[in-house]
């Protein structure tokens, strides 16, 4: 087969391109480290075990969904992903150890689109928090958490 | 040039397989004629003041879209229900949104801004358990014209794939209630 060496850059070129494309924008929370990502069933674990320190668990997503299902015990702050459920944050944890566990989620969304864990989890980091982890809900609160028949809270 | 041809088909796979990954959903369907559970009925209030009740729609193939300004996938999709509204209205298709917003104000902003033909009711939480638990989004509920749910969508809606469950409604409502062409629906 003859190919033209410009044509195949070309070619290579574009399909990287498209690429980057689909693998960046909308998927802000995969830029969330695994080292601070903790898994369902993790959480899952710490919430049935009596010793050890309790994390706070707090829900920046939507009040709607929280109403209808949450962690037991987990606070509602508000979307993380507008400027009034940032402030939120921030006034909630001021007085809080910079060491305290904190539990971020939403589960609104596929992880990929979540708009709200990512803006939470930098501004924990910002202010100095080092023991923050981001609850990895892969689909939504619904199939990866309710449906596994994990412990569910509702009302406000 | 072998390595060339190499690295464009592994990223022709992985482009693939990214959008396959993207347009992934859970679908729960239900064929004509098979049991089916009613959809259960609601009066919320509509973004434009008034109130929208469900069973006014009987008759109709409904798709009932739960969806919220700030979900990025439902935001993608609803050019496309737009589309779909204008291009089956005549044979009696009618989309209601329901918003899981919090506050209605980004909704009627979206709802101007997308030029969206179909109406927006704001849903609360009583809603979203009568339909099992609305615990993500975007849910949609494609509804027959007997009022019965015929498919649950989970995630981001394949178009192609509910424009063929729309047309196979269409295709079991017998021919003397199917609506003339010049019956059209205001909402």
């Amino acid at each position: 087969m003859n190919c033209n060496p410009h044509a195949n850059k070309f070619v290579l070129s574009a399909l990287v391109f498209i690429l980057a494309c689909a693998t960046c924008g909308a998927h802000q929370a995969d830029a969330i480290p695994e080292s601070r990502r903790i898994k369902p069933e993790e959480l899952v674990k710490i919430l049935q075990t009596s010793s050890g320190e309790n994390p706070l668990i707090i829900d920046v997503g939507s009040h709607v969904l929280y109403s209808q299902a949450h962690i037991p015990g987990s606070e509602y702050i508000g979307p993380a992903a507008t400027t009034d459920g940032l402030q939120q944050l921030r006034k909630r944890v001021q007085s809080a150890p910079r060491g305290k566990f904190i539990i971020l989620y939403c589960g609104c969304c596929p992880w990929a689109h979540c708009p709200n864990v990512k803006p939470a989890d930098e501004a924990l980091q910002t202010l100095g928090f080092t023991n923050v982890k981001v609850l990895y809900i892969a689909n939504n609160f619904g199939s990866d958490w309710v449906a596994k028949g994990y412990p569910v809270a509702k009302g406000d | 040039m072998m390595s060339k041809k190499l690295v464009i088909g592994f990223a022709a796979v992985i482009i693939v397989f990214l959008f396959m990954l993207a347009h992934s959903r859970f679908r729960e369907r239900h064929p004509p004629g098979s049991h089916r559970s009613l959809a259960p009925d609601f009066v919320l209030p509509d973004i434009n003041g008034g109130n929208l009740q469900l069973s006014d729609f009987r008759g109709k193939v409904v798709l009932l879209d739960f969806w919220a300004t700030w979900c990025e996938p439902c935001r993608e999709e609803t050019p496309h229900f737009v589309e779909l509204q204008d291009r089956y209205r005549d044979q009696g298709l009618q989309i209601i949104g329901v918003s899981m917003d919090d506050d209605d104000t980004p909704v009627r902003q979206f709802y101007k801004q997308f030029k969206v033909n179909y109406p927006v009711a704001m849903g609360n939480a009583k809603i979203g358990e009568l339909y099992g638990g609305i615990l993500g989004l975007p849910i949609a509920f494609l509804i027959a014209p007997d009022g019965s749910i015929h498919a649950r969508h989970d995630g981001a809606v394949n178009i192609d794939i509910i424009e063929a469950e729309i047309n196979e409604l269409f295709a079991s409502i017998p021919r003397e209630k199917r609506p003339s062409p010049s019956a059209e629906s205001n909402h």
